[in-house]
């Protein structure tokens, strides 16, 4: 392993730029003679306009120019990306989602106008002067009512409420096989709405150059290419060749920077009309109302075992909450990413899964870290662990005896995927001895000591990522490849630059993606740059999400070195005139088999340019490789989790006393790296299942609207991790890498709410939702002592 | 946040003078309240009046039997004040757990007081202390001062200028956050004072602080722990909102008064 | 319009501005400082922590007019010729940064922290940053960060 190369724990060479405050983020940015944009957004869930007056904003000062949903109409709406198909085989509907409102306003902070001025005071000034008749409608809020006909309906088209009514898996089988089952245990549970809460609001620059007729949009993305594609061909009609995206720094994402967004299409719409740069940079409280947010599913499962506990049959049935409108993304969370996860990393044989889709007067959902996985992952657990205490079997033993062996891989699911390899029984092991679970009796009655009562809690996970395979996500309703790009310049000198199609927006891409040039070309990671985010430079890309940028993207960049070395083989023949069966490239040396005979990479790069001992006839000139990369399978990180909490029983407070996440992840390019993506995702875990919850009233107000009522993890809310590999390479791409980016999300949610349970249990707590807050342990304390009185 | 005229004061007389002349000014103490309510349009002073240059409102000054601090004097002042520590240590460890660092940087008493918000720590000294509120024109007790929530017995224009607080036998402060804005959700301040117990609740009161009467008796037949505990507390008259009902604040209002009284 | 004059980073500077004009944009729109930044409407996330006199404020909650005369000090001002600052370098060693947009206000915040705690404990530190928000790093690596270059700031 060189210095720099794969498996080193390099320091990032992003970091002096953000240390030094020189990042250079989209709000950072500020173009010649730009204007501001206010967007007014509805301050009703559900509610008719029957007019709108912007004569008094129009003449404020400073204002530039107001349009409303009127002057959109011609313009196309916000498409969604996947399309799903009902159990009957219809599409899922598909209502407009329009870049402002004309008719009615669907959900809290949906636009009704954008106002453009000198400066962002002035048009937030102006936008306080525009009158709008709204009529109340009643807002729809609740799923179960949503869809249950009496409803008001969000789509006036759409029935019910229902987007889709999906199933997967063969119901058949499963209901014979509940037939004969020893014992069923059964579950409900909720998935709390998530706010994913990048520390970055999203931001917009449109740009329009008179000139040349093109557009440039900046924008706070996770993948430009995809926002150049969505928003040309869909919403504005502007060919790529005229539209450029430039996502520079991002301030995390999460999942909710991949959309599509009104504000990034109106900025640049608008910066046609008024031929001046415009700058929309949103408040935190517009996030709240307007990113996407994520999970909100309502849930029944059943688990059928025979009489020692083997797992017979798993049947699921899902509400899930699409929001008013469909998200780029959202059809494909609940369904592809959901429920395909649901054997776990179970032997389960048959399994049977629906899920209907619900439009309700909320903002929309769409995939938030882990997207679906963390929703199957936390149902999937917490029945495992409610089974083991229906029966009797220790909670360890019950996953341990149905968990799929390591001679069992390729393993085909009966929910459609093929996991390829992997250890699960290893990596539980590791788990456990890296928690010291045995030792956990003996910390309960420190705990006891101190008047705490003390839970421990497991949760193994499976993830399919690194979407994807295009034809398999064709065949299942995406409307995109899901392949990546990347092109390995050499240069002259043999310094080296990347463009990828991938995104970095906290994940490190320029140190990792480095390490594999490092790798491959023996150079130093100082001589690598790598450029991604500007669709003017890179020439195509899907982007990041899903744990896609290493096992796809970098597997692209490894195709493209490749393809240099392959090619840089036969200049180096040539110039030691030797055949190039005889060169051997290593260490960045080309040397000539049993001689001593060596040629630098760097000697080949400048040959490569400087091409007067060259072959000619054979080669062209120049040192510069594409490549496109589209996975042969999904990657499968799997892993264990295990939480220990402390609870006060007289207030409530759940305290997380030790966490252990033990993963398989695959090959590890940079350790250092993984395991920070592993601690951040293992917090926002937690703070799924101790604190974050998106809280909607009855009249679909937001009542979680700023930091002041949504509760982010802070430093003092969580523990220091223990975090360990126990990896099998990856068996789907050539660098053998499987994706860290959520599996920290994607396992925690359960283990924390199983150590609560754990802890609960001696006061016959038998269930608490996400978010366990103080108040809510403290009702089921309360809730559980009177229901033993009463017995 | 709308456009307003800003003005320094360079004195007391000064700043109520600015005040006063306005159309509807207000003072800008520490501004840790006041500026994020402006910024969320909340308010819309014509004129605000920063007592920032005012030398005479800050400072803590040690009397003997009472300590007096300066209207515009920072919490994070008060939390590192020899005098505070040792005359009521409960007083500074108050101070160290208000809002956070910077806000503690900024944040002032006499400014926390005077907007008096239902969930703020210093109210709950004021009282549970039997404080004494100094303004431009007069004394007025705390007991007499907190009116109702964001109420005070302030007239319009009359400024707070220092805060006399007598030095109890024991004291002691206990806090229970809201998870997510960290402001309390209860918050109990129990005192041993001259005047016999005080027990002062924040936080969970719709007319913001009050004293637990029920819990001064039980003090007064004697100090311990067990007795306060054991107080049934009303849910009458209590904050109901997502993270809390009146439930679970009456009975929160139990633990944190049992726990503060503990640690004196 | 008020004239507001103060010293930044080291550099006197004065300006023409409204009232209502928070330090936060005056940094980042008028010096073009955009290193301090703002990621919340409520005073709470921290991303726009500077140094006003040498204690750390949240930068959205004070009125430029509010800083005459004082000395301010943002992320751009620690670093000296390049050589970063031993708090920066210390989050740098300990990968204490993910996305970078939080930073600015985690380090000048964690300066002030040992400038009051010479010697703080994980405890200490996990308290004191109670008004910085990161979503990322899941503290992990910024408590090592900050245990780390507050040895290093004594050394």
């Amino acid at each position: 392993m060189s210095e720099t190369g794969i498996g080193a724990r390099v320091k990032r060479v992003e970091d002096f730029r953000f240390l030094t405050g020189k990042g250079n983020y989209t709000d950072d940015i500020n173009r010649p003679d730009q204007t501001y944009a206010y967007i007014l957004r509805s301050p009703h869930a559900h509610a008719k306009i029957n007019r709108i007056d912007t004569g008094a904003a129009k003449s404020a000062p400073g204002v530039v120019a107001v349009f409303t949903g009127a002057d959109v109409e011609e313009v196309g709406g916000l498409p969604c990306g996947w399309q799903i198909h009902s159990k009957d085989g219809s599409p899922m509907a598909e209502p407009k989602h329009p870049l402002m409102v004309a008719d009615k306003v669907r959900h809290v902070g949906d636009q009704v106008a954008i106002v453009i001025a000198e400066t962002y005071d002035q048009a937030k000034d102006a936008a306080g002067l525009i009158e709008v008749d709204y009529e109340e409608l009643p807002a729809v809020v609740s799923m179960p009512e949503a869809t249950g006909g009496n409803s008001s309906l969000v789509h006036d088209d759409v029935t019910n409420n229902v987007c889709y009514d999906w199933e997967l898996g063969d119901k058949a089988a499963v209901d014979a096989a509940f037939d004969k089952a020893a014992k069923v245990t059964t579950i409900d549970l909720t998935n709390q709405r998530m706010i994913a809460n990048a520390m970055e609001p999203r931001a917009a620059v449109g740009e329009y150059n008179a000139a040349t007729g093109e557009y440039t949009l900046y924008t706070t993305s996770q993948n430009p290419h995809v926002i150049r594609l969505l928003m040309g061909a869909f919403v504005l009609g502007i060919p790529e060749h005229k539209l450029r995206v430039v996502a520079p720094d991002v301030g995390g994402g999460f999942g909710s920077k991949i959309f599509h967004y009104a504000e990034e299409a109106l900025v640049t719409w608008a910066s046609g009309q008024i031929k001046r740069p415009i700058k929309w940079t949103a408040e935190r409280s517009e996030s709240f109302m307007s990113d996407a947010q994520g999970r909100d599913h309502v849930t029944h499962a059943e688990l059928a075992m025979d009489d020692q506990g083997n797992f017979l049959a798993l049947r699921v049935s899902t509400l899930a909450n699409m929001g008013a409108y469909l998200s780029t993304f959202a059809s494909s969370v609940p369904t592809y990413l959901y429920a395909t996860l649901l054997a776990g990393v179970y032997t389960t044989p048959v399994i049977y899964a629906e899920v209907k889709a619900v439009f309700t007067n909320t903002v929309p959902v769409d995939a938030y870290r882990g997207a679906g996985r963390p929703e199957c992952t936390y149902l999937l657990e917490r029945l495992v662990d409610k089974a083991a205490r229906e029966t009797g079997i220790d909670r360890a033993e019950i996953r341990r005896k149905n968990m799929i062996q390591a001679d069992q891989f390729p393993y085909q699911t009966p929910v459609a995927l093929q996991y390829d390899v992997g250890n699960y029984p290893a990596c539980f092991d590791s788990a456990l001895k890296a928690s010291d679970y045995d030792g956990f009796t003996q910390r309960k009655v420190q705990s006891e000591a101190n008047g705490k009562l003390r839970g421990i809690g497991i949760s193994t996970y499976i993830e399919a990522c690194g979407i994807a395979p295009s034809a398999v996500a064709g065949a299942l309703g995406a409307r995109a490849g899901l392949y990546e790009s990347a092109q390995v310049r050499v240069h002259p000198t043999g310094s080296v630059t990347v463009f990828t199609g991938t995104h970095s927006h906290g994940q490190g891409h320029e140190t990792t993606f480095s390490q594999i040039i490092s790798e491959a070309f023996g150079v130093p990671i100082e001589n690598v740059e790598i450029s991604h985010g500007d669709t003017d430079k890179v020439q195509f890309g899907m982007g990041t999400y899903g744990s896609r940028s290493l096992a796809v993207g970098g597997s692209a960049i490894a195709k493209a070195c490749d393809k240099i070395i392959v090619k840089a083989t036969k200049i180096a023949a040539h110039m030691l005139e030797a055949s190039e069966a005889d060169i051997e490239f290593k260490d960045g040396k080309f040397t000539v088999a049993g001689t001593d005979k060596e040629l630098g990479f760097g000697d080949v790069a400048l040959q490569a340019y400087v091409p007067h001992n060259y072959p000619i006839e054979e080669l062209e000139p120049g040192l510069d490789e594409n490549a496109f990369y589209d996975p042969l399978n999904f990657s499968y990180p799997s892993g264990c989790h295990i939480c220990e909490v402390e609870v006060d029983p007289d207030t409530g407070v759940v305290e997380v006393a030790k966490f252990t996440a033990v993963d398989d992840v695959g090959r590890v390019i940079n350790p250092m790296i993984v395991e920070g993506q592993v601690h951040g995702g293992v917090a926002q875990g937690i703070g799924q299942a101790l604190l974050e919850t998106a809280v909607y009233d009855d009249d679909g107000q937001l009542l979680t609207g700023s930091y002041m009522d949504y509760t982010m993890p802070r430093a003092d809310d969580v523990p220091s991790y223990t975090v360990g590999q126990q990896s099998v390479m990856g068996a789907s791409n050539p660098l053998e890498v499987k994706g860290v980016g959520e599996v920290g999300a994607i396992g925690s949610p359960p283990a924390v709410i199983n150590a609560v349970l754990n802890a609960l249990e001696p006061l016959g707590v038998q269930d608490i939702a996400m978010p366990a807050t103080p108040r809510k342990v403290w009702q089921a304390i309360q809730g559980a002592q009177v229901a033993q009185a009463a017995e | 946040m709308y456009n307003f005229n800003y003005q320094k004061a360079s004195s007391v007389a000064d700043a109520t003078g600015k005040v006063a002349a306005a159309d509807d000014g207000t003072f800008l103490a520490g501004g840790q309240t006041l500026l994020p309510t402006i910024k969320q349009r909340l308010a819309n002073p014509s004129d605000v009046v920063d007592l920032a240059g005012i030398g005479e409102l800050v400072g803590i000054a040690d009397d003997g039997n009472t300590v007096t601090i300066g209207a515009m004097t920072t919490h994070a002042a008060v939390a590192g004040s020899d005098v505070v520590k040792s005359k009521i240590p409960a007083l500074a460890a108050l101070a160290d757990g208000i809002g956070d660092p910077q806000v503690r940087n900024r944040g002032t008493i006499g400014g926390s007081v005077a907007n008096n918000d239902p969930a703020a720590d210093y109210p709950a000294a004021c009282l549970g202390l039997g404080a004494t509120i100094v303004t431009d024109k007069r004394e007025i007790a705390a007991d007499d001062f907190f009116t109702g929530m964001f109420e005070t017995a302030l007239a319009e224009g009359e400024l707070i200028t220092a805060v006399k607080f007598p030095v109890p036998q024991k004291a002691a402060y206990q806090k229970f956050p809201n998870p997510a804005s960290r402001y309390a959700i209860v918050g109990v301040f129990v005192a041993q004072t001259g005047g016999g117990p005080r027990v002062a609740v924040t936080g969970a009161g719709q007319d913001g602080v009050f004293r637990q009467a029920d819990m001064e008796q039980a003090l007064g037949n004697g100090w311990n722990a067990d007795a306060v505990g054991g107080v049934s507390v009303s849910q009458s008259g209590l904050n109901e909102d997502i993270h809390a009902g009146a439930d679970y604040r009456a009975h929160l209002i139990g633990v944190m008064a049992k726990r503060a009284v503990a640690a004196t | 319009m008020p004239t507001v004059s103060m010293t930044v980073n080291g550099k006197a500077v004065s300006a023409d501005v409204e009232p209502r004009t928070l330090l936060v944009q005056y940094l980042r729109e008028n010096l073009r400082l955009t290193g301090t930044h703002v990621g919340c409407d409520t005073s709470q996330c921290g991303a726009c922590v500077v140094h006003v006199n040498g204690k750390s404020v949240k930068s959205c909650t004070v009125l430029a007019v509010q800083t005459e005369g004082a000395d301010v000090t943002t992320i751009e001002g620690l670093a000296t010729n390049s050589e970063l600052h031993p708090m920066q370098e210390a989050f740098r060693e300990n990968h204490g940064l993910q996305c970078g947009f939080c930073t600015p206000g985690m380090v000048m915040s964690a300066i002030d922290l040992v400038q009051n705690n010479t010697n703080p404990s994980e405890q200490d530190i996990r308290e004191w940053l109670e008004g910085n928000i990161c979503r990322c790093t899941g503290y992990h690596n910024i408590v090592k960060s900050i245990e780390a270059g507050a040895k290093a700031m004594q050394g």
